[in-house]
């Protein structure tokens, strides 16, 4: 017979909160090792397959709202003015020399002028931006559906990513962020040139920014300089496909 | 008398009742059933995994902005038209002193030492709403908190999927969960044993009691659920696919408070029914929810009493 330590109440309270700290301590460094976050990475995995399941073919639209509905004030957050050469450069002119390249695997580059974009068609949608820190706004934006821009461009086959190359430098990383085509092509992803009807202020990304509704704010760059049609985008920044991936955030961000 | 030890092995024998139930008698000599299949038990140690995980993870989220909104949207707590309800902040006033506070309308609590402001392991003062001991990862990592919380989301919503439709199908919801009508004319009865912390016996015992059976109908279809689908109504991309989540609960920034007080119900429950294992005896009832097998308390002291002392009860006027 196999005798068990007898296990009274008390003992089993003083052996639990012993247990508790023990574990506390050993937490953080379990908590930040590299075999964890492999591990849950899976959770990013399972999260952006189950959300092509049902996003990707037939696209359904990011909710649209009223005009009565628009945030007071819509929180302007990461990089409100960007302090390179080249952005202090444009906006010293307000942005009349300014150019969008669009380039990479594209069978005809691109190169616009704001006025060229304007005269485009364009789309305009109230839509709400979702932050990753938990806070949202509400705002209208105006621009080009960039899947428009694609087209015109002409896609080599090989392109599977859209990137955006950004005027701001964020902790003193150039910022950037890529997309797929399934959400390039998406109707109500734009290049944003009016923000409730006013031509995009600074601090929300003049004289252009990505919406992206379907996703969190930071892959909705601002002070979007180019669109680089991509592979792979293993060979920008840390390899991660954007400024905030390269500092640990998912790729995916629909949630 | 000896404390029982936790022990797997049916002491004495294993028979099938005429009600179906297995019981057995244990060491101690009480009869002991078989109350929690092994899906039952699989299924409660992987939702306290899991939700242990996404409580903490939670709390390190909602640390990247400590302020909670009704409505579609909300962004600017301290200035500007959004007004947030509840928000968790660190103040320092005219003395250079710092504060932590915790704003609920116009009810401000001081919490320096736990809430806005408290101290690290080294003594030094940590600026953040939730404390590091209550957040996963303890430091501030807002991308590794979403990791651990998605990652244990997934597992928790297809462990509560799988939960359910063991529930329904093997009839263990509608035999042990729902309240019959006798249990309900009883509630009277159930809420004065539970403020006396008077627990059942004998054939009572192996039964929930109805204020368990609601409890455990809150948490398994209100709160647990709750959560799950104001968390979906967060996601940008899921809200797209099913945008009448946001008219469900009044919008995004709404959803959000509602997953916050649907954590703070859900802690709730834990700390009540922690609290009830802990009267009701916590050796039986944790070695039934690892092994299955409840103990049952005898109506009657185990030996039975006297015979001669029933005539003189009822010789009594």
């Amino acid at each position: 017979m196999i005798l068990l330590p007898k296990i009274t109440r008390r003992r089993a309270l003083i052996g639990s909160l012993g247990l508790t700290g023990l574990a506390l301590a050993g937490c953080d460094k379990i908590a930040g090792s590299d075999s964890v976050s492999r591990v849950l990475s899976a959770g990013e995995a399972f999260t952006r397959t189950s959300q092509r399941l049902v996003l990707g073919k037939n696209a359904p639209l990011a909710r649209e709202y009223k005009a009565s509905d628009i945030s007071p004030n819509f929180k302007a957050n990461g990089t409100v003015q960007p302090e390179t050469d080249v952005y202090k450069q444009a906006q010293g002119d307000n942005f009349a020399t300014w150019r969008l390249g669009v380039f990479g695997l594209v069978t005809k580059p691109l190169s616009l002028s704001l006025a060229e974009l304007q005269r485009l068609p364009a789309r305009t949608q109230i839509t709400r931006h979702d932050c990753v820190e938990g806070w949202s706004a509400i705002g209208g934006w105006t621009g080009v559906p960039l899947g428009l821009l694609l087209q015109a461009a002409g896609m080599q086959p090989s392109a599977r990513y859209a990137v955006f190359h950004c005027a701001d430098l964020y902790d003193g990383d150039p910022y950037y962020e890529s997309i797929d085509l399934i959400d390039a092509f998406h109707p109500q992803t734009l290049l944003a040139y009016a923000m409730n009807g006013s031509p995009l202020s600074v601090a929300h990304g003049a004289p252009l920014r990505l919406r992206l509704e379907r996703q969190l704010g930071y892959k909705q760059a601002k002070y979007v300089m180019g669109v680089e049609l991509v592979d792979s985008f293993a060979r920008l920044g840390k390899g991660k496909g954007g400024y905030w991936e390269d500092n640990g955030y998912e790729w995916y961000a629909g949630i | 008398m000896t404390a029982p030890t936790i022990d797997e092995a049916p002491a004495v024998s294993e028979p099938q009742t005429a009600s179906g139930r297995r019981e057995r008698v244990g060491r101690d000599g009480r009869t002991q059933i078989y109350r929690h299949t092994v899906w039952v038990r699989v299924g409660h140690w992987l939702n306290v995994l899991a939700l242990t995980l996404l409580l903490f993870s939670g709390l390190q989220i909602f640390n990247a902005h400590p302020h909670l909104y009704w409505g579609q949207y909300g962004a600017n707590a301290a200035a500007g038209p959004d007004h947030a309800w509840l928000s968790i902040d660190a103040t320092r006033d005219k003395a250079g002193k710092d504060h932590g506070t915790v704003r609920m309308g116009q009810l401000t609590i001081r919490t320096t030492g736990v809430f806005g402001v408290s101290k690290r392991a080294d003594g030094s003062t940590s600026y953040r709403a939730f404390p590091r001991w209550m957040t996963v990862p303890g430091y501030t990592d807002l991308s590794q908190g979403r990791h651990f919380h998605f990652f244990f989301a997934w597992i928790f919503v297809l462990n509560g999927l799988v939960f359910w439709a063991y529930g329904f199908l093997s009839r263990h919801f509608q035999r042990d969960i729902a309240p019959t009508a006798p249990d309900l004319r009883g509630i009277g009865r159930s809420i004065v044993d539970h403020v006396k912390l008077k627990h059942p016996t004998g054939e009572a015992a192996t039964r929930y009691n109805v204020l368990q059976k609601l409890a455990y109908i809150a948490v398994i279809f209100v709160f647990l659920p709750g959560m799950v689908l104001t968390g979906l109504t967060m996601s940008p991309g899921f809200d797209a696919f099913f945008p009448w989540l946001l008219d469900l609960f009044g919008g995004r920034q709404s959803a959000r408070s509602l997953h916050f007080i649907c954590a703070g119900l859900t802690v709730g429950f834990i700390i009540v029914h922690l609290v009830e294992v802990m009267l009701a005896g916590p050796i039986n009832e944790v070695r039934s929810i690892i092994t299955g097998w409840y103990g049952i308390r005898p109506d009657h002291p185990v030996a039975p009493p006297p015979v001669e002392e029933t005539p003189a009860v009822e010789a009594r006027p």
